[in-house]
């Protein structure tokens, strides 16, 4: 792999981004790797786009930032957002998994601005990055119960792609101990819903 | 169980930054924690209160920075361990108290964590607290790492005890809010007894005594000093002999490895890394400075390490011991945000560049050709996304009612904004409503001003608003200022019943201290009434009524307050079990022909309506609506219904 290998979670405030990178680097601690998170709290969370970076490297603890160009991994619970990322972060290396629902800025709800059509935002990234697997991770959730479980469907579909070391146990593990007291049962089944949906999904 | 319940040495943790210093505390015995919610400070106080019940410390979220600062302090006094925890702008709120405790000194270890949020993600300023460090002539250290965090919390306890100083931690966003992998130490079983009796003094003095302990402050900083030479927070990584040394402090030095490593010059490239920053431990940096030709300080905010070593050289050069060097930084432009030097936070990516304009060299994170369409891409298709109130706000339908009570009254009113999720009202999501924001308390404050200017020419009406947390934080003498001058203003409190910005932590009116316990409430309508303040109390949903109100208020003379109340929908639907469907009768929307200007998504702007551009219908967007179902009250077509699930 590459060391360090760097991930990045990309949303709307709300989508729950920060649960999802805990869990990343969660699973990625129980593997042994030194693990650095950088988030987006507070003012920024009211509705503005959100990034979480994971950096794991087997050799020495990173900074919490990674440099431009530098996402060897965007997983994207918004298709602009993670265009957005890929703007500053991506290249020609970057495996994406996209989660393709919309969330509109208030700005397009106002008719201020456009929201590009969605086939135009992901033939956009495929452009720009190594590959790209489109996952309809709300409609999932959807199905297991709540819409908001969409980031755990991702978190899923990370740990079935194999683009990190991390094996799907130790993402398994970290859910399991994630939700030991609450919600175990419906984010296990949005996990799962998750490894299997992206094991079906063949890149665009 | 969390990792704070833990007495397991030796496991490891990932811990975010804010924990791992509440972790710290816990392995130094902390006695007493009091803060105020604030980003990027929140947690290190939460985490504590987790912890409260099993290690019986006593944890207090205070009504404000300067009343947690006094109270920790008693208790170091008294003996006790402490720690108060804040964020930038609740460091100035405590500074009085700060400048005058730095003489009085402490008994226990007292420990003030501060953390500073550069390129104010969270906040209303890039204020530097390692000023107030220097300012208070205490001890500061700045932790690079999770595991820096934690040890140098525990740290700073024992040095304060050993010292008799109050000592001083400092944060950054990017640390306080990042995750490291942090390696657990013991927590210590036994418990301080607090003493303090008739025979104690605990002052700064005046006159002639105060000198005497600014004197002592003094002798006491020349030992922090000798202690920070040997510290082993402080530590140098390249070759030996560089001619070219980075020094560096915080989120830097990681920042300033990674771009070393990037741009191949570890063996042309030392790094000084400095944990403790003041007092500077002058011998180590001048062991580096001999050799050094030239130097890059690579730092978040203020040239702060710039300027002390600066004044460092300085007295060397006239001792002919050092020089000729150069200097890069803040001071030069090298290391520079987006806005300039000494603005903005700093990256690899920003220490890259400062390192390639110096040394000239070609450095290229992506091919050109790759960077120029990425960006192009991104500026033609990406829409930006301006912050928002939440779906189901009830501060969006408190600005929609001002909004239009000051239509009505036509006299171009001046509202001035707080700090809160509320300081959104001066964004299109609170319609633009709110003129001024700076600091908690400055929305009735500055008011205080503006209802002052008749005589002046300036004869509009003056709407102050401001969040319940913030009322108790810094309105209230404000409040009572205004009530004395009989200032005309229309003060408007939006009480959604917690903090909701921070992490929606209690607060004097929501009847819960920070374990949960149940306290008992005070009012602000009994605050407000006591002094003698007409004071109204409506539910901002209920829109009709809150625009009559704030209409009727406007027209009364002297200081009035309006209380709009409706809990916050974050807390609210955690504690129900199934939320209303919400959905537009498809039949009913007329769309475009209805008049109403899109009037759900185009003007009330809530995130969870949604425009159907290929059927020129309203919809709901399932996935963010909360059921809340004030645009079903709203819609003049009454094409939004919302259905109670049983």
């Amino acid at each position: 792999m590459e060391d360090p290998l760097n991930i990045i979670v990309t949303g709307v405030g709300g989508q729950g981004n920060i649960q999802a990178s805990y869990i990343i680097a969660s699973a990625a601690l129980i593997e042994g790797f030194h693990v650095s998170v950088g988030e987006t709290y507070g003012a920024a969370q009211r509705g503005g786009s959100v990034t979480s970076h994971i950096r794991l490297s087997k050799e020495k603890q990173y900074g919490p930032l990674i440099p431009e160009g530098g996402a060897h991994v965007i997983v994207g619970f918004e298709p602009i957002e993670c265009l957005r990322t890929i703007g500053r972060f991506g290249s020609k290396k970057t495996r994406v998994i996209v989660n393709p629902r919309p969330i509109y800025p208030i700005d397009v709800l106002a008719g201020e601005a456009t929201y590009p059509p969605i086939d135009k935002v992901l033939s956009a990234i495929k452009e720009l990055v190594y590959s790209v697997h489109v996952v309809e991770a709300t409609e999932l959730a959807k199905k297991v119960g709540d819409a908001i479980l969409q980031n755990v469907v991702m978190v899923g579909c990370l740990a079935a792609s194999e683009f990190t070391p991390i094996k799907a146990e130790a993402f398994r593990k970290a859910v399991t101990e994630l939700f030991a007291e609450k919600g175990l049962d419906v984010n296990l089944r949005a996990f799962e819903i998750g490894v299997e949906e992206f094991k079906r999904t063949s890149p665009l | 169980m969390s990792l704070f319940d833990l007495v397991e040495p030796g496991r490891k943790g990932l811990l975010m930054g804010n924990e791992a210093i509440a972790r710290g505390a816990l392995e130094a015995g902390v006695d007493f924690c009091t803060g105020y919610p604030g980003n990027p400070a929140s947690e290190v106080v939460e985490a504590l209160a987790k912890a409260a019940r099993k290690f019986g410390i006593y944890v207090e979220w205070s009504v404000n920075e300067i009343v947690a600062l006094e109270a920790a302090g008693a208790a170091a006094a008294a003996g006790l361990r402490a720690l108060t925890a804040m964020k930038n702008l609740g460091a100035d709120v405590c500074s009085d108290f700060l400048m005058t405790v730095n003489l009085s000194g402490t008994r226990g270890g007292f420990v003030l964590v501060t953390g500073d949020d550069p390129s104010a993600h969270s906040t209303t300023t890039e204020l530097d607290t390692r000023n107030y460090a220097r300012f208070a002539d205490i001890p500061l250290l700045e932790p690079s790492t999770a595991q820096e965090a934690k040890d140098m919390t525990k740290f700073a306890f024992e040095l304060s005890e050993e010292i008799g100083l109050i000592c001083m931690v400092r944060t950054v966003t990017r640390l306080s809010h990042a995750r490291g992998v942090v390696t657990l130490g013991p927590i210590p079983k036994e418990k301080r007894t607090a003493a303090f009796s008739s025979q104690d003094l605990w002052t700064s003095g005046s006159s002639s005594i105060t000198c005497m302990f600014h004197s002592i402050l003094h002798e006491k900083m020349n030992r922090v000093k000798a202690k920070f030479e040997e510290s082993e927070f402080n530590r140098y990584t390249g070759n030996e002999n560089a001619e070219f040394v980075i020094i560096t402090a915080g989120t830097g030095w990681l920042y300033s490895l990674e771009a070393v490593r990037l741009l191949g010059l570890e063996d042309k490239v030392g790094i000084l890394k400095l944990g403790t920053t003041w007092p500077l431990p002058e011998k180590l940096v001048l062991k580096h400075l001999r050799r050094a030709k030239e130097v890059l300080f690579v730092e978040e905010i203020d040239p702060f390490l710039e300027q002390n070593v600066k004044m460092l050289a300085a007295e060397l050069l006239a001792e002919g011991n050092v020089g000729p060097l150069k200097f890069y930084g803040k001071k030069s432009g090298h290391v520079r945000g987006e806005f300039g030097a000494g603005t903005g936070e700093i990256d690899v990516d920003t220490v890259i560049r400062a390192l390639a304009e110096i040394k000239g060299l070609q450095y290229q994170p992506r091919e050109r050709e790759y960077s120029e369409k990425a960006s192009a891409v991104v500026g033609s298709l990406v829409p930006a996304r301006t912050m928002g109130f939440c779906a189901g706000c009830p501060h969006r339908a408190s600005f929609l009612a001002i909004k239009k009570a000051l239509q009505w009254d036509g006299r171009d009113g001046i509202v001035t904004g707080d700090i809160g999720c509320y300081s959104l009202g001066l964004l299109p999501t609170g319609f633009s409503v709110a003129k001024t924001l700076h600091c908690m308390g400055a929305g009735i404050g500055t008011a205080n001003g503006f209802g002052k200017l008749a005589s002046f020419g300036l004869d509009k009406p003056v709407i102050a608003v401001s969040g319940d947390s913030t009322f108790y934080h810094a309105c209230i003498p404000a409040l009572i200022n205004a009530k004395w001058h009989n200032a005309n203003i229309l003060y408007v409190i939006l009480d959604n019943n917690t903090t909701a910005m921070t992490g929606h932590q209690p607060h004097p009116g929501t009847g819960s201290d920070v374990l949960g316990n149940p306290v008992l409430k005070i009012p602000i309508e009994d605050i407000c009434r006591g002094i003698g303040v007409e004071t109204r109390i409506v539910d901002p949903f209920d829109l009709k009524e809150a625009v009559q109100n704030v209409y009727e208020m406007l027209k009364m003379d002297g200081v009035k307050v309006l209380i709009f109340r409706h809990e916050c929908p974050l807390t609210e639907t955690k504690k129900r079990e199934k939320k209303p469907k919400v959905y537009v009768d498809q039949d009913k929307c007329i769309g475009e022909e209805c008049g109403c200007a899109r009037f759900c998504t185009r003007v009330f702007k809530c995130p969870g309506n949604i425009w159907d551009p290929a059927k020129g219908k309203a919809k709901i967007d399932d996935a963010v609506c909360v059921g809340c179902g004030l645009c079903a009250d709203l819609c003049p077509a009454e094409a939004i219904i919302v259905e109670e699930e049983t």
